[in-house]
Formats: structure tokens, sequence, C-alpha cells
């Protein structure tokens, strides 16, 4: 196959604006809520009070004899179990038998207005018998009386258990110079999306059902709605209309989204059903609240020996992602440094709480955490600076880990140069006065699941079609899903750049299964390397069929011609070409409108030991950031006015999308520090509004000076890497050991809130610790 | 419920009436009865600004305010600071800055800076940021929001 472009390139690389700007702007852009069919109903959840009880009876014919309901649904109607991954199908979409949190689906209802469907719910009578709830984790690992799913390992509510031992442990902490051990507590987390959870489903004469859903992975959707309502897969129409933030929230198949589609069939009439915001944080499937346990081994100039890893993850009612999440907890950790011995016992626990799930930078946050804060120990111990230490650490280009992931490219060490140079380290750490500190954090994280949900070896990640019609224009299809980090505008972007053509020539189109051929969808940060191969190999197939046309025309060899801005032409003789519509028409007579294809596959990867493939990756990115912090020790509060963010996403392509992903990191990131959490009373969440659920404001927002550092990867698109999820993970530790560099405390337990603040400064006079002269 | 009357106000530049019950709150009037969608729903709560629309110039929640509160008053939307052609300097400035991405939190933002920019032709960044805090954005970490209003103050938007 060709290759193509040739450099430099006329718009990759640069600041492309989102092509969706001006939709978005002026409020054109359309969004789930904003779809209106006619006759719509409104649908309308009745979500259990208890957190874990037995059903023993639902009493629907009050609510179904209210004139203007439609339908009521309870579980045992479509019964069948569903979960995003097809090794944990443990959901339904309402309860059936017994609800397993405070939040659990128990009836739905569709009538002709909100007022009605609310007074149906109010109608249905639900006896129960309570059982005992587990809202922690650490009783549900024994044996319990009544375990949350009948599928918990024997009698336990554990949900999954990972254990792994590469190299020997052991014998390497006996040989250790120095050790450190350090325990993380990590409160839950949820994504805060700006648009809540909505579906609107319709089905039609015709026998089919549309629906169009805030998802981030319409496939998986596609697929699951299929599967718990009994139609074929091309008997259902999926579409994807804008989505207001996903970073994980909106990825796996929700059960409003079946309930919904479930309504339309029973009542012939389009449904929306529209979640409160009290709704979307019970839905939750943010980062699970964990505890971990890491402890490191080192030689004496501080070369990694040994981790030797526990955790213990709050899953919450479902599996969701979970075996996904407690494999990651553990080998997440196998980067950016080469660590020769390593051990992992991670469980993963149900609880009658809101399902976890995955959440921007799934898996690899809270253990990063861990890790780097021990190092950061260790670099204080050994007496080396702590980016020394890292360096010394680093794990090389093109290596294997000894849980063999493949590392192709990484620029690691760049980052942190970079990081080191641009935030003037040498001249403030333990330098700058008491209550002022910097501190270094890194990270590490996969470009791209390489064996994703639903893998099969012999269908493509993602498949992109072109078409050009006499217009001119460039439709572009694909199920790859835009939730906001510009997506379409990449893949418009290098269907443009290999054509050679101007960017408004190309349209990407909205996600529609009847007509977007498959993408897995936003997640495990896959779209830019999977869906920009892709698109890139479905423009060189265009390309290809764009040169023959013009090459008629001329009467010169295809391989003479290339394309240059709007035209094609010959290499060696650029006066003798013809415009790019002028080739469009002649590659068109034989055929009529040109279409052309491109797909993208990951080959397999990683070792042949039960969980290998969890955490291989076709490449990976790689941080290093440096955080400054001033703390007032009055009142424990701590601003961060400044953060040098070095990140290595191999060649950045549009360098306005990955600095929004930086920024955006940064502040999801440095919101689970300063205070996000999920806050229970028992199984009851306390903070379901974003009033009591503080996201950063403005004022918390540290400057970011972003530092792009990465070389090209060898297989991304023109040589990129992700940015999506990686740039969070290395904000949480920077902050936590600046704190400690400003005022000689460390913090194991996040949110580091100014309460925590103000103990850790007692406990540090009562040990007669001094810091910095204090 | 209460029996609809009529309430009689400006939207967006021209004379509007529309008959509402008492309790019915303005953004489900723009969004469900006038389809005016531009204005989203984020919490219903008061707490995220997505629904921010402009009550005689000053930014204000929707989701919080009875419609017919609005009797007599001018209701701009994100509709009515759009141009029939192109872009305000707002607008334009939070396309060319990178300064949505969902887009979602977007029009409730673009109120706010508009309606402010008049007041504060020349705003310092922690007038901006003081500005915009009762708008909620998960996406952007608020720095490019922050840059496109101050482009947009340069250009004397």
């Amino acid at each position: 196959m060709a290759s193509g472009p040739e450099e430099p390139y006329r718009l990759l690389g640069g600041r492309i604006p989102y092509v969706e700007g001006p939709l978005k702007v002026t409020g054109r852009a359309e969004y789930t809520d904003d779809i209106q069919r006619p006759g719509q109903l409104v649908g309308r959840l009745l979500r259990s009070p208890w957190a874990h009880a037995r059903l023993r009876a639902i009493d629907t014919r009050a609510a179904r004899a209210l004139p203007g309901v439609l339908a009521v649904l309870t579980g045992e109607r479509y019964p069948v179990p569903f979960g995003v991954l097809p090794i944990t199908h443990d959901e339904t979409a309402l309860a059936v038998g017994k609800t397993r949190y405070q939040g659990d689906i128990v009836a739905a209802v569709a009538a002709v207005d909100e007022l009605t469907a609310e007074r149906a719910l109010a109608l249905i009578k639900v006896d129960v018998e309570p059982l005992e709830e587990y809202p922690d984790p650490q009783t549900g690992l024994g044996k319990v009386a009544e375990p949350i799913h009948a599928r918990g390992l024997a009698g336990t509510n554990v949900q999954k258990e990972v254990v792994q031992q590469f190299g020997d442990v052991d014998a390497a902490f006996a040989r250790a110079a120095h050790t450190v051990r350090v325990r993380g507590t990590f409160s839950g987390v949820t994504h805060a999306f700006t648009e809540p959870l909505v579906t609107v489903a319709e089905a039609t004469p015709d026998g089919r059902l549309t629906v169009w859903s805030a998802t981030q992975v319409p496939h998986y959707l596609h697929r699951t709605l299929s599967e718990v309502l009994g139609l074929p897969m091309h008997r259902i129409r999926v579409i994807k209309p804008e989505v207001g933030g996903g970073f994980g929230g909106k990825s796996d198949p929700l059960p409003h989204e079946i309930v919904c589609a479930a309504l339309a069939l029973e009542t012939g009439r389009p449904v929306k059903m529209l979640l409160d915001r009290e709704d979307v944080f019970l839905t939750n499937h943010g980062r699970h609240p964990t505890q971990n346990d890491l402890r490191v081994a080192t030689d004496a100039e501080g070369k990694i020996l040994a981790y030797d890893l526990s955790a213990v993850i709050d899953g919450g009612a479902w599996s969701s992602f979970g075996t996904v999440t407690t494999y990651y907890n553990g080998v997440l950790a196998m980067g950016p440094y080469r660590v020769p011995n390593f051990r992992y016992r991670g469980r993963r626990v149900y609880t009658t709480k809101p399902p976890s799930g995955a959440m921007r930078a799934h898996g690899g946050t809270n253990v990063r955490y861990t890790v780097e804060v021990a190092l950061d120990r260790l670099a204080e111990e050994i007496g080396i600076d702590p980016f020394e230490l890292r360096s010394r650490n680093a794990l090389p280009p093109h290596s294997t880990t000894v849980n063999e992931f493949r590392i192709t490219s990484t620029s690691f060490v760049a980052c942190l140069d970079a990081a080191r140079a641009k935030s003037g380290w040498d001249g403030k750490f333990r330098q700058l006065p008491y209550g002022r500190g910097v501190g270094l954090g890194c990270g590490f994280y996969i470009s791209g699941s390489n064996s994703p949900i639903h893998f099969t070896p012999k269908m493509p990640q993602s498949t992109v079609h072109l078409k050009v019609d006499m217009d001119g224009g460039i439709a572009v299809h694909s199920m790859q899903a835009d939730i906001g980090q510009g997506s379409n505008t990449l893949l418009a972007a290098i269907v443009a750049e290999v054509l050679g053509v101007d960017l408004e020539r190309v349209h990407v189109q909205r996600v529609d299964s009847d007509v977007s051929p498959v993408d897995l969808g936003s997640y495990s940060s896959r779209v830019t390397f999977m869906m920009g191969n892709a698109a890139r190999s479905a423009a060189l197939d265009l390309r290809a069929k764009l040169l023959e046309g013009a090459s008629r025309l001329l009467g010169l060899p295809a391989e003479e011609l290339r394309v240059a801005h709007e035209r094609v032409e010959r290499a060696a003789d650029p006066s003798r070409g013809v415009s790019f519509l002028e080739a469009v028409h002649a590659a068109m007579e034989e055929t009529g409108a040109l279409s052309a294809s491109g797909s993208f596959q990951t080959k397999p990867l990683g070792g042949k030991f039960k969980g290998a493939r969890a955490g291989t990756a076709p490449a990976y990115s790689f941080a290093a950031y440096v955080a400054e912090v001033e703390v007032d020790t009055d009142t424990g509060e701590y601003r961060v006015p400044k953060v040098w963010a070095a990140f290595d996403c191999g060649r950045p392509l549009n360098r306005l999308a990955v600095e929004g992903q930086i920024e955006g990191s940064v502040h999801m990131g440095l919101g689970q520090v300063l205070g996000e959490s999920m806050n229970y009373r028992g199984s009851r969440l306390l903070n379901p509004s974003l009033l009591e659920y503080k996201i950063p404001t403005p004022q918390q927002m540290p400057e970011v000076e972003i530092l792009l550092v990465g070389e090209d990867d060898p297989a991304g698109p023109f040589g990129a890497k992700e940015a999506g999820e990686g740039p969070l993970i290395a904000i949480l530790p920077a902050v936590a050991n600046a704190l400690h560099d400003a005022i000689g405390c460390r913090f194991t337990e996040l949110p580091i809130t100014p309460d925590r603040v103000l103990r850790a400064l007692d406990q540090r006079t009562k040990e007669g610790r001094r810091w910095k002269g204090n | 419920m209460s029996a609809p009357h009529e309430i009689r106000f400006r939207l967006n530049g021209q004379p509007a009436a529309h008959a509402c019950a008492d309790e019915r709150i303005l953004l489900d009037l723009l969004r469900e009865d006038l389809r005016l969608t531009g204005t989203k729903r984020g919490c219903d709560l008061g707490t995220c600004g997505c629904c921010t629309v402009l009550l005689d110039g000053r930014p204000t929640l929707s989701c919080l305010t009875l419609a017919r509160l609005v009797e007599g008053r001018e209701v701009t939307t994100i509709e009515g600071v759009t141009p029939a052609k192109g872009l305000s300097p707002v607008q334009r400035s939070f396309v060319e800055h990178g300064a949505t991405q969902c887009g979602f939190c977007t029009p409730g933002f673009v109120l706010t800076a508009t309606a402010f920019l008049r007041e504060h032709p020349s705003p310092s960044r922690s007038e901006i940021e003081e500005a915009i805090s009762g708008n909620l954005c998960r996406c952007t970490g608020y720095l490019k929001i922050v840059r496109a209003i101050e482009a947009a103050a340069r250009e004397g938007a």
C-alpha cells in the first residue's frame, strides 16, 4: 500500500479548531435530550430505597389503571442478564428477585407526561424482605450470610480475584538495600459529565427499533439491546447524537437505555428516558473506592528490584468492567519503570452500593498514586533526587516488561528532562520556603486495549468508510464516538491531509448503526490510534482511485502523480495537473460515486498465562508532571498555582485537542485530590448532586504548561499515541509529593481535604519532626 | 397543577406570549414549549449553569426561574445572541481557542461571557474566573474558556 502523505503536513500537527465548534457555540448541536419525536412519551424509573432486599411482590395494578399510563415494566419481563464484559453478565435491565443497592431499578413506567409518570410510580407497591447490607468490601472478602450475587467466589462477595507473580519477589526483597511500604486509601469518584444520561427510543411499524442515546460505545449498546430485547441487531438502529461528556460513564450499556427501548416496544410510541442528576450519581460506574498496599524493594542505587502489591477494590452492586479493573490495578504498575519481579493480588468485591466501573485512566490512577508516593519516599531515604530515581528505572524503548507487555516508543526520559528543566526543579525542590513545595508524579497508560471487549481476531477494531460523489464532498462514516474529545475533527483532518483537500470538504457523519461501520467506540484511549489508522488507510485507498482518474485525464502513469492542495499533479512537473474535482469526476466515470474503506486491527500480544492480555496495548503513553503547591498551614487549605505537564503522546496530531485533553485531565485528577469523593453512610450515597459533589472551580485550576516531547510511534497513525486518559494520572501524586515538599507530611488517603492536612500537621508536630525549620 | 394562563414577554428581541401554568419553569417553557433547545438541562438544581439565559441582560438560571416571573421582561437565549450569519465575537473566540469540547456547557458559558464583557470590557483573568464560576465545565479545565474570553475582550467583543 502506498505510504503517505509526505511531510510537512498541512493540517496534522497544527492547531485544528473542532469541526463541530460552530454548532456547539450557537446551541445548534443536537444532543439526545434535544430530540422530540411525535407522540413521545415520558419514561420514568422507580428506584429501590433498599440497599439489599428480596423482592417478594410488586403490585403495579393501580399504576397501570391510571389514565395516561401506557406501560409499566418490572424485571421479569426482560430478565436476560447483560454486562459490558461478556464473561460477567450479572446485570438485568430491572431488578429480578432482589435489589442490590439503593438506586437499583425496580419498575418503570411510560406515560403521557412527567406528572402522570411520577404519579404512577407512587402507586406501585413493592413488598420486600430486607437483607443484610454489605457496604464495606472488607466484610465481603469472607463468607457472608447472603452473598450479593450467587456468582461471587465461594459464598463471599468477591467478584474477581487476580493472583499473579513474575520473577522471585521474596528473593528480591531479601537482597534489597531499601524497602518502603505505602498503603493507599481512595474514595470513589464519579465522572460528573454535564449532560445527564438520556435515551430516546422508537419502535416503528416496519418492525424496527431506533435508539438515540448519550453513549460513548454505540456498538456495545447495540449488541446489548439485541441480546436483552431478543431482536436481531439488524432490526435495531442505534444513533449517537452529540454527547455531553463521558469519561467512561457512558461506556457500559446502561439499564435505563434498555428499559427505555423496552418501553418503546411495549407501547409502540416513542419514549424519552432522561435521568435527573441524582439518578446519574446513582448510576455511577465511576472510579472504584480502593485500598492498596505496595512494598517496593530497590538496590543501594535505587534500582527497583521488586513490587509486592495487593488491592481490595469496591465494585458496588455489579461487575461492569470490574474484571478488567482488577487486572489493571496490578498490571498498570508495570510502567514507566522496569520492575524485574512483581507479585500482585487483587480482589474486587461486590458491595450494596452504586456500581463502580470505568472512569478516565481506568485502573491506572490509584495504583499509580501509591507507586509514585512510594518512589518519592524511597528517593528521600536513599538520598537522591526524585527525578534521578525515576530516570535510573525508566523502561527503555523497544523492550518487554516482566509480565510481557511489549513497549515500543517511549519518550519517558525526555518527559522527565523537560519537566525538570522547565519547572526550575533544581532551584525549588526542598528549597522553597515552608508551606510551599514542588512534587513529581509520573504516568503510564495504554494507547488502546489490544484485546478489547468482543474481540474477535478476524474483525477489525475500527473501520472507516469514505464516499465522494459529484459534489466533491467527502462523507466519512465510522462508529467512533466523539464525546467532546475531538475525534470527529481528527477523522476529518486525517482524510483531508491524505487527499490534499480543505477540511471543509470532509463531512463526518453522525454515528448511525445503519450506515456507520463498526468501531468499538470511545474507551481505553483507543480512538486516535485505531480510528486514525483506519482513516489513513481508507483515505489512501480513495487517493489511489483519484490518481487513477487523474492518470487517464493527464495521460500519465498514476505512479508519477501525487496529491497537492486541492489538486492532483505530476510529481516531477507540478504544472501538469488537474483539480481535485476533475480527478473525482474522472475517477467516477465508470463506477458512479467513489467509495473507499479502511480498517485497523491489533495483532495478538502478551504472554501465555491467565490474564496475560490485560493491559496489552499497541503502544503506551508516558508522562512526568511537576506540581507546585502553596499550603495555608493555619487552615489546611492549599492551592496549586502551576503544573508542568510533560507528556509523550507520540506525535500530537491536533495540538489544540491534545492540550484540551491534558488541561481537562489536570482538572479531573486534581478534583480527586482536592475533595471529590462519593460519600456514604452505610450503603447510602450522601452527596448525589453537583452542589454536594464539588468539581474544581476555575479559581482552583492551576496554570498548566504543556510540554509535548514524544517522538513518532512506529505503529501509531502519523506517529501518534493516546492523550485522552494518560494525562490524568500523574497530577495526583505530583500534588501529594509537592505537599510533602511543602510541609513534610505524607498523604496516603484521597481526597486530601484541608482537615486531613491539619491532622497531618498535628501528627508531625506530635512526632516532633521539624520541616524546613518549622 | 394550576390552570395555564398567558404570559407576555420579549424573547430574543421579539414579543412573545405563551400560556403556561404557575409552576412551569422557564427552562421547560424554552426547551419544551418553544423548542429553543440551545438552552441545556444539566442538573435541574441550579448547580451547573448549563441552562443559563439572560434575563434583562443578566445571566440567570432558567431551571430556577418560574416562567411567569419573566412577564414583561426580556429573555435572551443562545439563539438570541447568534447573528443571522456567522458567529458573534465571543462565539468565534470560543471556536478558535478550542473552548468547547463536549459543548454541553457551551451555550451557558457563551451567554455568561457575553453579558460579562458588556459590563467589563477589559477584565482581568481573575474577574473572568469569578464571572464564570457559576458555570461548570468538566472537559476543558476552564483554561481555554478563560483564554477565549480574554481574547474576545481584546477584540472588543
